[in-house]
This record gives C-alpha cells, sequence and structure tokens, in this order.
C-alpha cells in the first residue's frame, strides 16, 4: 500500500471530528464510542455522485460466468463483481487499498492480522475483510470511524511486542508496518511491560532473520513466511512453534531452508523480520534506482527490477508478471548479482607468448583478431554464442560468419543438431501460465526444480489446486511435490509410448495432458528418436488439439529460443574438430578438448570464466545488466532488458564488438544501431520485434518426417547439476558459492 | 497464576528475568547467558566437554535443556533425530485402533492421541526421532508435530522423572497455597523445577488448572514407571506440604495410595464434616402428567 494514499486518508479531515483538538491522544473520541450513530452519520454524508474509481493497482475482474455477477456498494459506490469474491476483493476492485498484514493475494487466507477491518452494515462487529466472502447487497464501508477505531486498535497491538529499530532495519523505509503506522499508528503506546524478544534463527546464507521484530501478540504475520514456504515453495521447514507469548516460528530442529525460491520470503514478510543477508546494511531503499528489466539465468526470463546505487547492482527484486514468474523469483534470479561485480573483465587482452594476458586497446585487440581470421579458411571458422546472449549479438554473429564464408555458428546448448526448422520443437507451447490448466504432467528428462523453478513453481501450484498427476522420467531427483517416478531413461519412454505402460492411460484419460521435455536431451545422440517417441505419445495420447498444445519443451539457457529463432544451427556436427579459428560470445561451457592445439581462440565476454583458459584474444563485453539486449523465454515470449548500470572498464555490447570487427575485417555489417539490427531480426525472426508478446508455434509436429533411428537405452542425465551455479555470472558469485556450498551438501 | 517462564532464552536477555517465586541472581543470569551461547554455537559436544571440567555449567545446561517452552530442539545424546524410535508391538496395534478413528484422508487427526502414546511409551517424554516416527505413521511433514508438540505444554520434550509430579498452579490452587506445596516437594526433592532427581524417580512441573478448584490445592501424579500398559494419571486434592511429602515417600516405596482428596474428613468434593445443607432428599423434578396423555 502506497504511503502517500494512506497518509492522505489518515490526514483527510474527516467531518464529525473536531479541528480545534490538535492532540490526538489514545483515548477514543466520543463519537467513536457508538458505531450506529457514527455509521448513521457516514451513510448521511454520502454523496450521491461519487467519482468512478479505478481499481488498486490495475487489478483486472475476470467474470468466469457473468450470471454469477453481484452488486454491493463499496463507500456508497455500486460495483458489479463476480460471486465468491471477498470483502477486500471487492474493495480492491473499486478503488479501496485496504490496509492488512497477513493477507497475500497468492497465499491462503489467514485472517488472523485484523489489520482489514471494515465495517459492513448491519453486521454488529467489524469484519475482516480479507476473510469475509462479499454477499449481494452488502453495503461495506472502509473510510468510517469505526473501521477507523478498530484498526488504529489492532496497530496499537501489533506494535506492542514490535521492537523501535527502524533506524537499522533495512526494511525501512519500504515497510508496510511503518507505512501503516503512519495512517493508524498512534504516537505513544499504552503497553508498560517488557517487549519480548527472541533468538534469531539460522536460515541459511541468503536469509537473515531478526524474528524480535516479528514478535507480535498471537501468531501474525511471519504466518505469510510460513505459508509460502509451505503452499508455494513446498518446503515444509517452517511452523509456527510454542504458544502465546512463547510463540516463535522456527524449524525446531537446526535446519536450513533448503528452497530455491527462498528469497521470496523476504518480499512477502510485511515487517523487517526476514531481510536479504547479501543486501544486509549496504544501502537504503530510497537511494536506489529500479531499472525495470528481465532476468537471463535461466530460460524462463523473470521479470525483475535491478536496485541500483552509481555503478553498482545493489540487489535485484521481482516484478508482477502473471504469464510467467506471477511475483516471486528464484534465489539464483536473486542473489547472483554480486557475480556481476567480480572476475570481471574490463579490457582487450592478448595472450602473449609467455602465456599471460596481457592488455592492449580495442584498435590492436581487433587488428590481430581479423588478421587471424582473413587467414583461416572459411570453413574452419566457428562460433559459438554463449547461454546468456542476446538476440541483436546473435544476429551479428551469425551475419558476420556468413559474410566470413562460414555458416559454423550455434548457441551452446542446443546441441549438435539442433532443430529449428519447427519452432514448436523447442519451445514451451502451453505456456507457462498455461500449465495451471493442465491436469496431467509428463516430465521426459527435466528436472524443472533445478533449470527452471519458476516453471517449477507453476507446476507445484497446479498439482495443489487440480491434484494434477505427474509421471516422471530421469535420474531420482526431489521435485518438491507427489510424483510418480516412472523410470529413469529411454526404455520406460518406449513403454509409454506402445501403450503398455500404466501412466499412458493416465495422459490419454486427462483432460488437459502436458508433456515436458527437458531440453539436456538436445546433446544426446539419439535426440531424434527420443522426440519423435514423445510426439508419438503426443499423438496417442491427444495431447495436441486445435484447443490445447500439451507439447513442450524446457529450455535451459536464456539464449536458446531466440538463437533456434534466428536460426544459429551448425553446418557440420564435427566443426570444432576442425576448426581453426573460434570465437566464443560469451560461450564457457563448451567442450573444446577436440579442439585442435593450434586453433586460434576468441573469447568475448563479460566474466572470465571457464572460455577464458583457452582464449587467445580476450573481448570484454557487457553484462545483461548493462546493455539493451531482445530474449526470448522458454515459452516464446520477447522481453527486453534494460541497462541499470554502466558497464566496468572498456568493454562494449555484444553486437557492437562484432560490428566493429566486421569494419576491420573489411566485411562491414550494414547495421550502425540497434534500431539497424533490430530491422535486420525482423526480417529472420520477426516475433523478437514483438517486445513482452508470446508468440505461438504455428505449425505442429505433424510436419515433421519420420525417423526411424533406434533409442539409445542409456538413462537420462540431469541438465544442471548445480542449481546455484550455471553460468558465468553465478559461478562468480560469493553469495552462490555459499548456497552451494551449505544448501548442496547432504 | 502461572509463573513467568524462567528459562525462555528469549527472558535471559531482559533485565528483570524472573524465576519461580524469586528473582534469579545475577550470577545465574549469566551464567544462563553464557549456556544459550554454548548451547548454539556447539550443541552436544559443548555440553558434554563442560559437564567434565564444570559442574555447575553442566547442571545449568540441564535446566536449558528442561525448559518446557524452549522452542528448538539441541541434540543431545538421548535425544537426536538419528536415535531409532518405533512404537513398540502392542503399542503399533493401539496406533492402529487410533487411525481406525478418523478417515484414512484425515489421518493427521490423530496426531495429538499418537503423541500421548509415545509418551507415555518413552517414560513420559518425546524425544525427537517419536516425533518423527508420529509424523511419519500420520504422513505429515515433521515440522507439523513439532508445532503441536510445543504448543501443548502436557507432552514434554525433555526427560521427566518415572514419576512426574505436576503441581497446579492456578489461581484457585494458588491463593489455598500451592506455592508451599511445590517448594516443600522440591525442597524434599532437591530439584529445581522441571528438574529430575539423581535417581531418575521424580521430577516436579507446573500445570493449569484441572478443574478440582474445589479441592484445591492440588498435585497430578503422572505414573510412567510401569511404560504405556500401567500409565496412570492421578490428581491427589486437598494436599498440604506434609501430605505431598508423604504423598513421594510413598510411591517410592512403590505403594499404591487411592487417588482424590487426601482429606480424610471430606468424601470426594463433599464438605468437610459431611454435609451442612441439602440434608432432605431431594424434590424430584416438576414433570407433567404423563398420564394426562
Amino acid at each position: 500500500m502506497g504511503l502517500g494514499l494512506l497518509a492522505s486518508r489518515a490526514m483527510r479531515p474527516l467531518k464529525y471530528s473536531n479541528s480545534r483538538v490538535f492532540i490526538r491522544s489514545i483515548v477514543s473520541k466520543p463519537e467513536l464510542q457508538s458505531p450506529e450513530a457514527s455509521s448513521a452519520a457516514a451513510a448521511t454524508a454520502l454523496e450521491p455522485d461519487l467519482p468512478p474509481r479505478s481499481p488498486v493497482g490495475g487489478a483486472r475482474v475476470h467474470f468466469p460466468n457473468p450470471e454469477d455477477a453481484i452488486e454491493v456498494f463499496v463507500d456508497g459506490y455500486p460495483l458489479k463483481i463476480p460471486k465468491g469474491f471477498t470483502v477486500l476483493q471487492a474493495c480492491e476492485v473499486a478503488g479501496v487499498d485496504i490496509p492488512r498484514f497477513c493477507y497475500h493475494s497468492r497465499l491462503s487466507i489467514a485472517g488472523n492480522c485484523r489489520m482489514c477491518l471494515v465495517e459492513v452494515e448491519k453486521s454488529p462487529k467489524p469484519v475482516a475483510s480479507c476473510a469475509m466472502p462479499a454477499l449481494p447487497g452488502m453495503k461495506i464501508k472502509t473510510d468510517t470511524p469505526l473501521a477507523k477505531k478498530a484498526r488504529e486498535g489492532v496497530m496499537e497491538f501489533l506494535l506492542m511486542n514490535h521492537p523501535l529499530d527502524c533506524p537499522i532495519c533495512d526494511q525501512g523505509g519500504e515497510c508496510d508496518l511503518q507505512d501503516q503506522s503512519m495512517a493508524f499508528g498512534s504516537d505513544r503506546g499504552r503497553f508498560t511491560e517488557m517487549k519480548r524478544s527472541v533468538v534469531d534463527k539460522n536460515l541459511g546464507p541468503l536469509v537473515k532473520t531478526v524474528m524480535t521484530r516479528s514478535s507480535v501478540p498471537h501468531n501474525f504475520w511471519l504466518n505469510r513466511c510460513v505459508r509460502f514456504a509451505t503452499e508455494v515453495a513446498g518446503v515444509q521447514d517452517l511452523g509456527m512453534l510454542g504458544r502465546g507469548s512463547g510463540e516463535e516460528i522456527g524449524t525446531y530442529v537446526e535446519k536450513l531452508m533448503t528452497s530455491e525460491l527462498s528469497g521470496n520470503v523476504i518480499d512477502i514478510c510485511p515487517v523487517g523480520a526476514l531481510t536479504s543477508k547479501p543486501f544486509a546494511f549496504k544501502a537504503r531503499n530510497w537511494e536506489l534506482k529500479g531499472t525495470e528489466t528481465i532476468d537471463v539465468t535461466d530460460a524462463v526470463g523473470s521479470n525483475i527490477r535491478i536496485d541500483s546505487r552509481g555503478p553498482e547492482v545493489m540487489r535485484i527484486l521481482p516484478r508482477l508478471n502473471e504469464d510467467i514468474n506471477e511475483e516471486w523469483i528464484s534465489d539464483k534470479t536473486r542473489f547472483c548479482y554480486d557475480g556481476l561485480k567480480r572476475q570481471r573483465l574490463n579490457d582487450p587482452m592478448i595472450r602473449g607468448v609467455d602465456g599471460r594476458f596481457k592488455a592492449v586497446n580495442w584498435r590492436d585487440a581487433l587488428a590481430v583478431v581479423a588478421e587471424v581470421m582473413l587467414q583461416a579458411k572459411p570453413e574452419e571458422i566457428v562460433g559459438i554464442a554463449g547461454r546468456l546472449s542476446d538476440a541483436e549479438s546473435m544476429m551479428a554473429l551469425k551475419d558476420f560468419l556468413n559474410r566470413m564464408g562460414s555458416n559454423n555458428v550455434w548457441c551452446e546448448g542446443t546441441g549438435a543438431q539442433p532443430n529449428a526448422d519447427l519452432r514448436s520443437g523447442y519451445i514451451m507451447n502451453t505456456s507457462i501460465s498455461g500449465l495451471e490448466k493442465a491436469d496431467c504432467f509428463l516430465l521426459v528428462g527435466t528436472q524443472p526444480r533445478v533449470e527452471a523453478a519458476m516453471v517449477n513453481a507453476r507446476i507445484r501450484k497446479t498439482v495443489r489446486a487440480n491434484n494434477a498427476k505427474v509421471g516422471y522420467i530421469g535420474p531420482a531427483t526431489d521435485l518438491n511435490y507427489d510424483h510418480q517416478h516412472l523410470g529413469t531413461g529411454p526404455k520406460t519412454l518406449l513403454e509409454i509410448a506402445e501403450g503398455r505402460h500404466p501412466f499412458f492411460s493416465a495422459i490419454s484419460n486427462a483432460k488437459n495432458p502436458v508433456i515436458i521435455v527437458g531440453a539436456g536431451l538436445f546433446e544426446r545422440k539419439d535426440k531424434d528418436a527420443i522426440f519423435s517417441t514423445v510426439e508419438a505419445i503426443a499423438k496417442k495420447g491427444n495431447v495436441i488439439r486445435p484447443d490445447w498444445n500439451g507439447l513442450n519443451v524446457l529450455l535451459l539457457n536464456a539464449a536458446q529460443a531466440a538463437a533456434l529463432d534466428l536460426g544459429l544451427v551448425p553446418e557440420s556436427s564435427n566443426s570444432i574438430e576442425s576448426a581453426k579459428f573460434v570465437y566464443l560470445m560469451g560461450a564457457d561451457d563448451v567442450d573444446l578438448e577436440k579442439l585442435p592445439n593450434d586453433a586460434f581462440v576468441v573469447y568475448q565476454g563479460h566474466h572470465g570464466d571457464h572460455g577464458v583458459y583457452r582464449a587467445n584474444v580476450i573481448l570484454p563485453a557487457s553484462a545483461f545488466s548493462e546493455k539493451e539486449g531482445t530474449y526470448e523465454n522458454t515459452e516464446g515470449c520477447t522481453q527486453q532488458t534494460l541497462p541499470a548500470v554502466p558497464t566496468v572498464g572498456d568493454a562494449r555490447d555484444d553486437w557492437k564488438i562484432i560490428r566493429a570487427l566486421s569494419e576491420v575485417a573489411g566485411m562491414r555489417l550494414p547495421y550502425d544501431t540497434i534500431g539497424g539490427i533490430r530491422s535486420r531480426i525482423r526480417t529472420v525472426a520477426p516475433n523478437l520485434l514483438h517486445v513482452d508478446e508470446r508468440e505461438p508455434a504455428t505449425l505442429g509436429p505433424s510436419l515433421k518426417p519420420e525417423i526411424k533411428s533406434e533409442m539409445d537405452l542409456t538413462p537420462f542425465g540431469s541438465a544442471v547439476e548445480n542449481f546455484y551455479m550455471t553460468d558465468s555470472i553465478t559461478r562468480a558469485s560469493k553469495t552462490m558459492a555459499q548456497c552451494s556450498a551449505m544448501l548442496l551438501k547432504k | 497464576m502461572r509463573a513467568v517462564r524462567s528459562t525462555h532464552p528469549a527472558n535471559l536477555f531482559l533485565p528483570r528475568v524472573v524465576c519461580g517465586r524469586g528473582t534469579k541472581s545475577v550470577a545465574s543470569l549469566l551464567l544462563s547467558l553464557e549456556l544459550v551461547e554454548n548451547a548454539s554455537s556447539s550443541r552436544g559436544q559443548a555440553s558434554s566437554r563442560d559437564s567434565s571440567s564444570n559442574p555447575s555449567i553442566s547442571s545449568g545446561i540441564s535446566i536449558f535443556l528442561h525448559c518446557p517452552e524452549l522452542c528448538k530442539h539441541l541434540d543431545s545424546p538421548d535425544n537426536n533425530p538419528d536415535l531409532p524410535w518405533k512404537f513398540s508391538d502392542t503399542n503399533k496395534e493401539k496406533v492402529k485402533e487410533i487411525l481406525s478413528h478418523y478417515p484414512s484422508n484425515y489421518k493427521q487427526s490423530a496426531v495429538i492421541p499418537l503423541l500421548d502414546l509415545a509418551q507415555q511409551q518413552h517414560g513420559g517424554w518425546l524425544p525427537v526421532s517419536a516425533m518423527n516416527e508420529v509424523a511419519k505413521i500420520i504422513e505429515v511433514a515433521p515440522i507439523r508435530v513439532y508445532e503441536v508438540a510445543t504448543f501443548y505444554s502436557m507432552f514434554n520434550r525433555s526427560k521427566v522423572g518415572k514419576y512426574h509430579l505436576l503441581v497446579c498452579g492456578t489461581t484457585p490452587c494458588m491463593v489455598r497455597g500451592s506455592r508451599e506445596i511445590e517448594d516443600a516437594l522440591l525442597k524434599h526433592l532437591g530439584v529445581k523445577r522441571n528438574e529430575v532427581t539423581k535417581d531418575g524417580l521424580f521430577s516436579v512441573g507446573e500445570m493449569e488448572c484441572m478443574g478440582c478448584c474445589v479441592n484445591a490445592p492440588m498435585i497430578t501424579v503422572a505414573d510412567y514407571s510401569n511404560g504405556s500398559e500401567g500409565y496412570t494419571y492421578n490428581y491427589y486434592e486437598d494436599v498440604t506440604p506434609k501430605r505431598v511429602i508423604e504423598i513421594v515417600e510413598m510411591l517410592r516405596r512403590g505403594e499404591k495410595l487411592p487417588p482424590g482428596t487426601q482429606n480424610p474428613k471430606r468424601i470426594k468434593s463433599g464438605p468437610e464434616g459431611g454435609n451442612t445443607t441439602l440434608l432432605s432428599e431431594p424434590k424430584p423434578p416438576p414433570c407433567r402428567d404423563l398420564d394426562a396423555c
């Protein structure tokens, strides 16, 4: 709730108040003593011509069934809402923001903070609006003296045991309690006992606890984090222990929070009881500049806000996007930012004869690269885009290498012979939010919990909401929802395809079955056979219908979808063995073992990571937080990053480096601006220009030629070994290293 | 009135720590503070090391571990998640019987009866492995069982004596002298509250009103000496400081004594020396004439 809104509401002169009384004491005003009189006064004071109000935060009202609409009155303003809405939701539709602590729209309703009390006509007591269903004709009053007095009373109770440590609290400035006490708090309290204090808990390297700040009478707010952990994150570690004033949040046995979504409890905690450990005492939130951008550490493209101070990224917060990440982000997204400050490449460098890198200027570095490149035969030139590359730079790389006569350009992680012809064969056709409609999942060689934590949260939500069945084929893993482990490899897949496996009937009987194939399988030699088997299951199980496409591929990297859209496909599958010139554009996970010793390797990237070990020349590039770039996520939604901070040292944007190199090499690329390169993209993959839109695949797999090859029966492996360290940024991050050390050991 | 929680870790940081009836000395307070650090930094090892070098600290730790309201598990040799714990064969039948009371999709409803059974089987207290076992049986996350076990003060999460004596401390009993009774017990047994005597026979705890206010003050004896089969939970009412010591000695000798009022002049909760009012035969309640129908 906005502080301004609350303050203005609190300061709004009330008709009944005595303007001569300046000191507001805690003693209630006489007119507040009789709710009947005050509500009657408020009723008569209603202006008939209220200006129409817009819903809070642009809330959308969706009527699943138009007949089920009911009419209620909020502060005299009539509005239609669907049946089943709570009073609080009705007020939000009417544009009235109700103060709340325990209520969170994505968690179950607890109804225990009582901050959202409103007056309802003919109700003897104020009602907790978050838990009360709206009934036809209900007359809700949110701004009456009774409601205000009730909330003031609640606020006094809430502040009773709350420590007065706002000046040293990291939540200060963005604290719900602070904001709401501006509106409903008193300047003094009547509580004269000792304040309660609670021993802090160790929840791991990410979440800092100051439990005393949550010490509120009754099991108030921290309940939010317990509900989050149980419902969304799916880890049943936190609980309410003890009773009465001795009650506290805890794990009872010494335990760290082993969830990949644990950072979200920081956001949902309405007080400073749970704050970010890496961000602790680093900055005040009002000093920060927020940049709305997207995350590139996995293929989900979670919407984030990068908070920076000067040239430094201070923290990363989620942004609301109902279709992708709702309002959560994974811990890797949230805490990887310290990797942006370490191990950075800031100057162009050339490896000397002694094997050490020497910093040079751009002109020399580009001249050396162009000279070597022009000497290599066209078929000996190889370009590999990294997993964090944006579409613009991949386009430039492909155009440049094509001009040099080579067609050996690909993106790491897409395998030797990626299928880039049919878009439906590499994107998530159901869309991430579409997974919520599913009632049966078959996960083939994918562990969404580590590959795409937000997709996993979506599947968990579906499993909780519709009791969807989940079958999983791959190495045994913990998916934090109930699933049947059907098998470990292609053998089980074959059994399902032939209808011999009991899970096949689950798929064919399901209304909206979903099959998710992991992109880790792209690296397998028999991937075509696996995909055709999966397609056979889809065909038999009626997974693809005109109104439902349940066949999905879950990609691993942010660059993958755009790379395949742009056609970054290698010409020959063993081009590395014969390469003389390799251009690594941020590619760190390419196997360069087979590369001839005399090959010349250029590494263009932002981190001194794996790729640098073999590089002859290093060209420093900017990271995702420092450039404008287009990314396509696993469901085919195009999004753009925006620069939040200036880049380090002498680094440049990826596509600019390639553009400059092309000029030095005498093969000038015909674009000088990001607009120019985007018009070039328009001719290849126009969907990459439709920002924030999801472009579904038009053609299904039925067009594919039949594949005769046999599946290799080796079991599927896991694509992501360490959730916390998957790319050069996360590998450079200290926080992520702590996480892998503490949370992954078992 | 319920006494202020004396060894709750939260209270250790308060300047005014009330222990039972008296204020805790500063020295003991500092000791406890040190204990918190010891206990939280290096749990099991620290206590064993300290116990050999400094007996006073080890006794302090035992108070800390025995604090009934501590919402945290501290690993110790006899209470850690690695110890195996199973219901005995006879109790397995009882578990089945208890579970049959609830629908199969609401197994978690059995959490309290099962914890109670586990406590009886385990000599009056619940080690963390017993709670884990209960969680396994009712198919919930262990934390959900810990929540219940920490909520109810009747579940002991640290060792108690074979005879766990619970002194009612609620107002009517307090007015009638329950504090003197507790003092007498503690002095006689030479222990502190929630501490077990050296022979492991007795421990003294406090509890809330058991509804025997007409016979106040009262104590309850939870008898865990014979496992869950011979488990009894008896009230001894109208006790005096002298009488409770007699009760303790009788229990020590293994004698059986009738529960109920300890005042020979009273019959159950009737007045001392017989009735003084309502002496006549009570009149039947007015009833309509059934023959008139």
